[in-house]
C-alpha cells in the first residue's frame, strides 16, 4: 500500500550568517509515502554526502513533535501543509508524485540564519528570561494541594503552556510578531494562582524584551494560530492585551 | 576485551551510604555534610552539562543558593532537552488518593521493580524527595491535571497497585521541563547562570586528580572552548541511541559521559537497558527513530493478540473468544500494568510464536474499545489526546476506531556513570545526575520514575552534596590557561581533524545504523553468550572500518552537523562494545537484562549468589581490557525474593 514519489526539491543553501544564500534544486526518486519529511531530507543528505556535496543543515531532535527544534517553511507554510503538525511529524503521504517542494528557513529579523535552514531562536529564551516564570526558589513550596485550582483554569493554563517554542508563529506572520508565543506564557500564569504575585510586571517585562529583540507588531491576521503545531489559540493574544492594559492601569511606579 | 579482570569489593567504589535507620540516613547525612557559608558560595563556580530535568533543575537550584553557574547544552535552547518528550507522568508518595501509599511503599515498589539491583539508600532518598518535587513544581506554575474540586489528579503506572502518578495530559515531561527551564532562565536573567547553548562537551579536564572543567565545541563557529570551575555536573541523559532506533531524540548521545569514563569515571551496569513495551512499530529501512506511546495508555488500553497464528482478520472482526489478552491472563494481579520489562518480553514471545499482527508480524494490539465504551471518547481524549493525535499522524490510522499496533523499543538506560551516595563519580569533582548516572532504578525502571529521579537529583540532592566536596577538597585556583586544559583542547581539535581527514566512502549514519542492528539483534530484548560474543567481534570490526572509511564533509570551523554526528557515532562504536561485554559478564537475568540461558517459564531468573552487585567498569586505555569492579548490594529492608507480578 505504500507508494513512492519522485520529487523536485528547491532548498535554501547558505554557508553562514554573512553569506547571501541561494536556492539549489535537487531531484529525489523513490521516496516512500510512509516516510516523514525529515526522513526524506535524511535520504537527500545521504545522497549528497555520497556525491561529495555538503549535506543540508537543518535543526531537528525529538522527531515526535514536542521539542520544538525542527522548523522549515515548506511551500511557504510553516511546518508544511498538515494542520497542527510539526515538520518532523509531517509525512510524505501529504505530497504527490512529481511535486516540487520549496524548503526555506524561518525568515525573521529576530531569527538570524546561521546556516542553510538553521536559524538562531535565542530571542525566545531572552524573552522568557525577562519574566516568563514564577519566582520561587526551591524549598519554599507549600503542599501541592494547599491551593485548589479550578479544573477549567488548570486545563486552560495547560492549553497555553503546550507551546513548543518552535517559532512557527513568528515565521508565518507577515510582521514577524512574537505575540502568540509571549501571549501563551503570559496567559498560562495569569490563569493560575501561583502566577498572581508577578502578574503585572511579568507581562511588562516580557513585552519590553520582545520589542527589544526586533519582533514586529500584531495586526490580528491569525496566521500564527493557523501555523501553530501545538494548537495555541489567538485567544492568548487577547489575554495578553488585557494583561498589558491591566498592568498599565494598576502600575505603581 | 575478552580478558576482562574482575575486582571484587573494590576500594575505588566507596558508596558513602550513611549508617543508621534507612528513614533517617538522608537527614543525618545532610547534617553531617560540611556547608558553604552563604557569602562564600559566590566564590565557587559550578559547570552543569545538559539542561534536561536534572541539569536545568540543578543549575537553577545552585544559582538560587548563590553559586556561579555555567550551563551547557547542545541544543539551540535549554528547553529542547529530551526530558521534554516524557509523556506519562511523575510519581510521588503523596497518598492524595488515600489508597495506602507512603514513602516506604514507593521505595519498596522501586527496589522490587528494579529487580533488586539498585542501592537501597539511594532509592529511599528518591522516594523521600518525591513529595517535595510535586510541591515545588506546583509552585512554579506547572499546570498538572486537576479534579473538579481543584485538587491534583493521579493515575496509575506499571508495577504498582496505587495511583501516585501526577500528570499533565500526555506531556508531563514538557511541563516539568518548562518549569525547570523557567527557573533556569530566571537565573540567567539575573546573571547567576551563564548559558552556553549550541555547545557540545568533548572532554572533562582533571587537575591533580580532580575534575575542574570541560572542553566544548561551539557548534555555531566550530571553535574549541574551555570552562574552568570547582565542580562539574554531568546531566547528559542516557545512551539508548547506541541502538540507532530508539525513542530517544536524534541528538541524544553518550559522548560527554564516555569521555568522562576515559578520564577516570567508572561506567556502571551499561547492559541495563529498558525496552519500552508500547512504541509504534518499525515500518521501513529509512526509519530514523521510534515513537513511544506512553505507558499510561495501559490504564485504559488492553493488550491482546489473536489466539491463532496468522489470523489476518481486521482486529474489529476478531471476536472476544478468539483474542488472547495475554497480560491479563498470565498476571491477574497486575494485568496490563505489569512492569515494562515483563510487558516487553511477553510481546516478543507472542510475536515469536507467530501471533503478532500488522504487515511485519512484529506488533501487538493496544485496544481502547472497552474504555471508550465505558468512559466515552471525550474522556479518553482528555487523558491521552496528544498521544492519539501523534499516533494518527505517524500511522494514518485512527486509534479511536482501530486498536493501536505497538511493539517494544529501546527507551531508557538504567546504567550510567557510577556515583556514590553524594552522586559523585569515581572522578572527584565530577557529579552525575539523572539518567546519566546508574543509581536508582536497578535493572529496570518503573514508569513515571525518570522525571522523579532527574528532579530529585537536581533540586534536592546535588545542590547539598556538592557543598561538602567544595569545602573538604583543597581546590587550588585553576584557570583555562592551565596546561591540562590546553592539552585536552588540543586532543579535541586533533580528533576533529582526524574525522575530517579520513575522507572515506560511508556516511556516519550508515555506520550508526549498522551498529544499531548489531546491538538490537544480539543485545536487545533477549541475549545469550554466543550472540554477545559475536556482537563484540562485529562492533570491533565496524569500529576499525569507521576510522578508515567514514566520510565527513565540510570544515571544523563552521556549523557542521556531519562532524558533530560522526564524533558521537565514533563514541557509540566504543561504548557499544562495553555494553555487550557487560551483558556477557552478567550471567543472570534481571530486569531489562534478559539472558536466555537464565530463565524459568519465560521469566527472568536472577543469581543473587554471584551477581547481587553493581558492575562498574574502569577504563584502562584504548587497547587494554577494562577492569570490572564490583560494588556489593545489600538488602536490609526489601528482602531479596523472586519478583512476581502474577498474584
Amino acid at each position: 500500500m505504500s507508494a513512492t514519489l519522485d520529487l523536485t526539491l528547491k532548498i535554501w543553501r547558505q554557508d553562514g550568517p554573512k553569506d547571501r544564500g541561494q536556492f539549489k534544486t535537487y531531484q529525489l526518486k523513490g521516496i516512500s509515502t510512509e516516510m516523514s519529511f525529515l526522513e526524506m531530507l535524511d535520504i537527500l543528505n545521504e545522497q549528497l554526502n555520497h556525491l561529495g556535496e555538503e549535506p543540508v543543515a537543518f535543526d531537528h531532535d525529538c522527531r515526535e513533535g514536542i521539542c520544538g527544534t525542527c522548523s522549515l517553511m515548506i511551500n511557504g507554510q510553516a511546518h508544511g501543509p498538515d494542520h497542527k503538525t510539526t515538520t518532523c511529524q509531517l509525512h510524505m503521504r501529504k505530497f504527490h508524485n512529481h511535486d516540487t517542494i520549496v524548503i526555506e528557513p524561518w525568515r525573521a529579523n529576530a531569527f538570524p540564519i546561521l546556516r542553510d535552514l538553521v536559524v538562531d531562536r535565542s530571542a525566545f529564551d531572552r524573552i522568557v528570561s525577562a519574566g516568563g516564570f514564577v519566582s520561587v526558589n526551591v524549598g519554599n513550596a507549600p503542599d501541592g494541594n494547599s491551593v485548589p485550582v479550578p479544573k477549567v483554569n488548570a486545563d486552560k493554563a495547560l492549553d497555553a503552556a503546550v507551546c513548543i517554542g518552535c517559532g512557527a508563529c513568528v515565521a508565518s506572520c507577515k510582521n514577524a510578531s512574537a505575540l502568540l508565543f509571549v501571549g501563551a506564557k503570559v496567559s498560562q500564569y495569569a490563569l493560575l494562582p501561583q502566577g498572581q504575585a508577578e502578574r503585572a510586571q511579568r507581562v511588562q517585562k516580557m513585552v519590553a524584551q520582545m520589542d527589544k529583540e526586533g519582533f514586529g507588531s500584531c495586526t490580528n491576521t491569525s496566521e500564527c494560530e493557523a501555523a501553530c503545531p501545538a494548537g495555541i489559540s489567538v485567544v492568548n493574544i487577547s489575554q495578553l492585551n488585557r494583561e498589558f492594559l491591566r498592568a498599565t492601569i494598576t502600575a505603581t511606579t | 576485551m575478552s580478558g576482562t579482570v574482575d575486582q571484587i569489593g573494590s576500594d575505588r567504589l566507596v558508596s558513602r551510604v550513611p549508617s543508621g535507620p534507612i528513614a533517617q540516613k538522608w537527614d543525618k547525612h545532610k547534617f553531617e555534610m560540611k556547608l558553604v557559608a552563604p557569602t562564600n558560595k559566590r566564590k565557587y563556580t559550578i559547570i552543569v552539562v545538559g539542561t534536561g530535568l536534572a541539569g536545568a533543575s540543578a543549575a537553577a537550584s545552585l544559582a538560587e543558593l548563590g553559586y556561579n553557574v555555567h550551563a551547557v547544552t547542545i541544543h539551540d535552547s535549554p528547553r529542547r532537552a529530551h526530558s521534554i518528550a516524557a509523556q506519562g507522568g511523575i510519581n510521588a508518595a503523596k497518598n492524595y488518593q488515600n489508597d495506602g501509599d507512603s514513602i516506604y511503599r514507593l521505595f519498596y515498589d522501586t527496589v522490587k521493580g528494579g529487580d533488586f539491583r539498585s542501592r537501597e539508600a539511594n532509592v529511599y532518598r528518591l522516594a523521600q524527595s518525591s513529595t517535595a518535587i510535586i510541591d515545588h513544581c506546583v509552585a512554579q506554575g506547572v499546570p498538572f491535571a486537576r479534579e473538579y474540586g481543584g485538587t491534583l489528579a493521579n493515575r496509575t503506572f506499571g508495577g504498582v497497585q496505587v495511583s501516585r502518578t501526577f500528570y499533565a495530559r500526555g506531556q508531563t515531561g514538557q511541563q516539568l521541563l518548562l518549569g525547570a527551564y523557567g527557573s533556569l532562565m530566571r537565573q540567567v536573567g539575573i546573571g547567576r547562570v551563564t548559558m552556553h547553548a549550541r555547545r557540545e562537551v568533548l572532554d572533562v579536564v582533571t587537575v591533580d586528580g580532580v575534575c575542574r572543567g570541560v572542553i566544548m565545541r561551539n557548534m555555531t563557529t566550530g571553535a574549541i572552548e574551555s570552562l574552568a570551575g570547582h565542580a562539574v555536573m554531568m546531566c547528559t541523559g542516557g545512551y539508548g541511541n547506541a541502538y540507532y532506533l530508539s525513542t530517544n531524540a536524534k541528538g541524544c548521545n553518550v559522548t560527554a559521559a564516555w569521555r568522562a569514563y576515559k578520564r577516570g569515571a567508572f561506567f556502571a551496569n551499561p547492559c541495563y537497558t529498558q525496552i519500552h513495551p508500547t512504541c509504534i512499530p518499525v515500518t521501513g529501512d529509512y526509519q530514523s527513530k521510534l515513537t513511544l506511546m506512553s505507558e499510561s495508555l495501559r490504564n485504559d488500553g488492553r493488550v491482546w493478540v489473536p489466539k491463532t497464528k496468522g489470523d489476518s482478520r481486521p482486529p474489529n472482526e476478531i471476536p472476544e473468544s478468539d483474542r488472547d489478552y495475554y497480560l491479563e491472563r498470565k498476571y491477574p494481579a497486575f494485568g496490563n500494568m505489569v512492569p515494562r520489562d515483563v510487558a516487553s518480553r511477553n510481546a516478543k514471545q507472542r510475536c515469536d510464536e507467530g501471533q503478532g499482527v500488522g504487515t511485519s508480524g512484529k506488533a501487538v494490539y493496544l485496544d481502547f474499545a472497552d474504555a471508550i465504551k465505558r468512559l466515552g471518547a471525550k474522556a479518553i481524549e482528555e487523558k491521552y489526546g496528544n498521544l492519539f493525535h501523534m499516533y494518527a499522524k505517524i500511522t494514518a490510522e485512527d486509534p479511536y476506531k482501530v486498536p493501536m499496533r505497538i511493539y517494544p523499543a529501546i527507551h531508557y538506560t538504567m546504567g550510567g556513570l557510577w556515583v556514590d551516595y553524594n552522586l559523585q563519580s569515581t572522578l572527584p569533582g565530577l557529579f552525575v545526575l539523572g539518567e546519566a548516572n546508574f543509581s536508582d532504578h536497578g535493572a529496570n525502571r518503573l514508569g513515571a520514575s525518570a522525571l522523579m529521579q532527574g528532579l530529585a537529583d537536581g533540586y534536592f540532592v546535588a545542590p547539598y552534596t556538592v557543598g561538602d566536596h567544595l569545602v573538604t577538597s583543597k581546590l587550588a585556583p585553576v584557570g583555562t590557561d592551565h596546561a591540562a586544559f590546553r592539552e585536552a583542547a588540543g586532543q579535541a581539535e586533533a580528533k576533529t581533524k582526524q574525522l575530517l581527514g579520513i575522507k572515506g566512502r560511508r556516511s556516519a549514519d550508515s555506520f550508526h545504523r549498522e551498529l544499531g542492528h548489531i546491538m538490537w539483534d544480539n543485545c536487545g530484548m533477549s541475549r545469550n553468550a554466543a550472540g554477545l560474543e559475536k556482537a563484540v567481534g562485529k562492533i570491533r570490526e565496524l569500529r576499525s572500518e569507521f576510522w578508515e572509511n567514514v566520510r565527513v564533509l565540510g570544515q571544523g570551523d563552521e556549523l557542521n552537523q556531519s562532524l558533530e554526528y560522526a564524533g558521537r557515532v565514533g563514541d557509540f562504536l566504543e561504548f557499544g562494545e562495553l555494553l555487550a561485554t557487560d551483558a556477557l559478564k552478567r550471567n543472570e537475568s534481571c530486569g531489562g537484562h534478559f539472558r536466555e540461558e537464565y530463565q524459568e517459564e519465560g521469566e527472568a531468573v536472577r543469581d543473587d549468589d554471584h551477581f547481587c552487585h553493581v558492575a562498574a567498569w574502569e577504563y584502562k586505555g584504548d587497547n587494554a581490557a577494562p577492569v570490572r569492579h564490583q560494588e556489593p548490594l545489600t538488602f536490609d529492608e526489601v528482602h531479596l525474593t523472586k519478583r512476581s507480578y502474577r498474584e
